[in-house]
């Protein structure tokens, strides 16, 4: 299978290989929804009894309604402050060409290849040693040492193909800088920070390493979901979890409607 | 980013003054200022952390390397080679599962290939603990594998969790994406013309594989290697949802140094060993690749 695979044989097992991995990779998902599902106080399986009991708790409870506010806010803030510092970031990363920008590449890349746990370690004792006390606040800031390097690199492939001549014609044309940045740069570019924006977003919701030592008394919903699932097992885990995922699908389904509806209508306004 | 000129350059534009109003470095300061204080900042002060003495919270006082040598007494190598021993394994496996699959995105699936990308990438978005324990209801005691083996075949296979194994398949899990993708960047780049060529020269399959493929897609495979490899190394959910007590990694360690222990030096000079060890690899790979071609594909 690893040589070059001429027939028809090896091209099956490969694609064959690919469906069984692909489904591996959804079987705790799917676990984590049928377990949400059970009646039962400790998950059994087959399950006996089906019952939708913890969704109505979880619809109730006030905790929950705090756990979601605290991990909505704190995704909102890093959203948006990536999406900014990640903007100039990426133009830096992929549209210039200056001295010392391979330097800059790779220290923008350092924080990815860092353990996470370790790094949310590091920044307790730099909050301690500045004086911070540690909230929801600070781990926004937290989230961001990871996310605005995953966000600069996702627009940066949009970056690459920007072809660089549009903005002199512009300039050429009698274009301002803040013009030519609306109304040439900013809408080419757009694809990749609605990409960039929704993943920033999504993996700061989903953040458990950074949120653990960076939110101080404040908790987000990974982080109460550890919390129970190393003691003090509730129901409540299987069916948070399969709220958090339902939430993430809507999100992406979401903005893959608008897209498609304002591409539609684009191709409408050009055929014009 | 090096500072303004002196006034007395001020007449003629300096180098560094030209340099510094372009637009690259002009976009590039403020990540690297954001980065300089949440980054660099905090490593700085756990190494300053790693020479204070044991148990203490200020940094006023005189250095010692009382915590290096209490690593070595105290057996904390053990949790450094568990570590070292999980992440290798993990990504011994990880390299055999993806090749394949990379292989096929890269070079046969076609308009196929993008639907893999993203059913591999849309797990990424939720919560890794959600995922954990996901696998924790698979392989408990009367859980879905279990119980469905049961109900089928009469047979039970109840001790899976609390495992070694259940802590490599946790790592595997998680990190299949991030050697998945570099693995594709990688053999996407191998042109076909030099295969056709090595074939057309009398090359076997296995031939091509080693002296053409495998070497040109080397940079994907390095950095898809390492990446998880380091993340392996460093990671913490995987060891506590899925191996219970039953081996201690070193960011295991680590956090409990900082939280039940309250001794901050001991937890520093820990990580500052993990650190340096993760640094010495990526500061290795880095200076033989060049990322304008992997990312642009320039």
């Amino acid at each position: 299978m690893r040589s070059e695979p001429k027939g028809r044989g090896a091209r099956t097992l490969i694609a064959l290989w690919t469906v069984c991995v692909v489904a591996f990779l959804y079987v705790p998902l799917l676990a984590v929804v049928l377990a949400s599902f059970s009646r039962q106080r400790y998950f059994q399986f087959p399950i006996a009894a089906w019952s939708t009991r913890w969704y109505e708790k979880a619809a109730h409870s006030l905790s929950v309604r705090d756990l979601v506010w605290t991990s909505l806010s704190v995704a909102l803030l890093v959203t948006l402050f990536s999406v900014l510092l990640a903007f100039f970031g990426a133009l830096a990363f992929a549209r210039y060409d200056w001295r010392g920008r391979k330097l800059y590449q790779r220290l923008v890349l350092l924080p990815l290849f860092f353990p996470q746990a370790v790094l949310g370690l590091a920044l307790l004792l730099w909050f301690s040693v500045l004086g911070v006390q540690t909230s929801w606040h600070t781990a926004v800031f937290a989230h961001m040492i990871w996310i605005v390097p995953i966000v600069i690199l996702i627009m940066s492939i949009q970056v690459y193909s920007f072809d660089p001549t549009l903005e002199e014609a512009a300039y050429d044309l009698g274009a301002s800088r803040w013009q030519v940045l609306r109304e040439v740069t900013l809408p080419i570019l757009s694809p990749g920070l609605v990409s960039g924006a929704i993943f920033a977003f999504l993996l700061s919701w989903g953040n458990f390493p950074l949120s653990l030592f960076s939110t101080g008394a404040d908790q987000t919903v990974p982080e109460w979901l550890y919390a129970k699932m190393v003691s003090g097992y509730t129901p409540m885990v299987p069916t948070l979890g399969a709220l958090t995922m339902a939430s993430a699908a809507l999100l992406l389904l979401l903005v893959w409607l608008v897209w498609q509806t304002v591409g539609r209508g684009r191709r409408r306004l050009a055929r014009r | 980013m090096s500072g303004r000129p002196a006034a007395s350059e001020r007449a003629a534009p300096t180098g560094v003054r030209r340099w510094w109003r372009r637009p690259g470095p002009l976009c590039a300061f403020p990540v690297s200022l954001f980065l300089l204080a949440g980054f660099a900042g905090p490593l700085v002060i756990v190494l300053a952390y790693s020479f204070m003495p044991p148990r203490t919270f200020s940094l006023r006082q005189a250095p010692t390397l009382e915590n290096f040598a209490s690593v070595i007494s105290d057996s904390y190598y053990l949790s450094f080679f568990w570590s070292l021993f999980l992440a290798t394994t993990a990504v011994l496996i990880l390299f055999l599962v993806c090749y394949p699959i990379a292989y096929g995105m890269a070079k046969l699936f076609g308009r196929w290939a993008n639907l893999v990308t993203a059913l591999v990438a849309l797990p990424l978005l939720i919560s890794e603990n959600i995922r954990l324990f996901g696998w924790v209801l698979v392989l408990l005691k009367n859980g879905i594998l279990d119980g469905t083996l049961q109900q089928l075949f009469g047979v039970s296979v109840s001790g899976l969790l609390y495992t070694v194994p259940a802590i490599v398949l946790g790592l595997v899990y998680v990190y299949l994406p991030f050697m998945l993708f570099p693995l594709v960047i990688g053999i996407s780049m191998v042109p076909e013309s030099l295969k056709e060529a090595a074939a057309d020269l009398g090359a076997s399959r296995f031939e091509i594989f080693r002296e053409v493929e495998l070497p040109l897609s080397m940079p994907g495979i390095m950095i898809g290697g390492i990446l998880s490899f380091i993340l392996a190394l460093g990671s913490l959910a995987e060891s506590k949802i899925l191996g219970g007590q039953t081996v201690i990694m070193i960011a295991d360690d680590i956090e409990s140094a900082f939280t039940f222990a309250q001794n901050w030096p001991k937890g520093s000079v820990l990580s500052v060993l993990l650190i340096a060890l993760s640094g010495l690899i990526v500061v290795m790979l880095f200076r033989n690749i060049d990322l304008d071609r992997i990312i642009g594909r320039r």
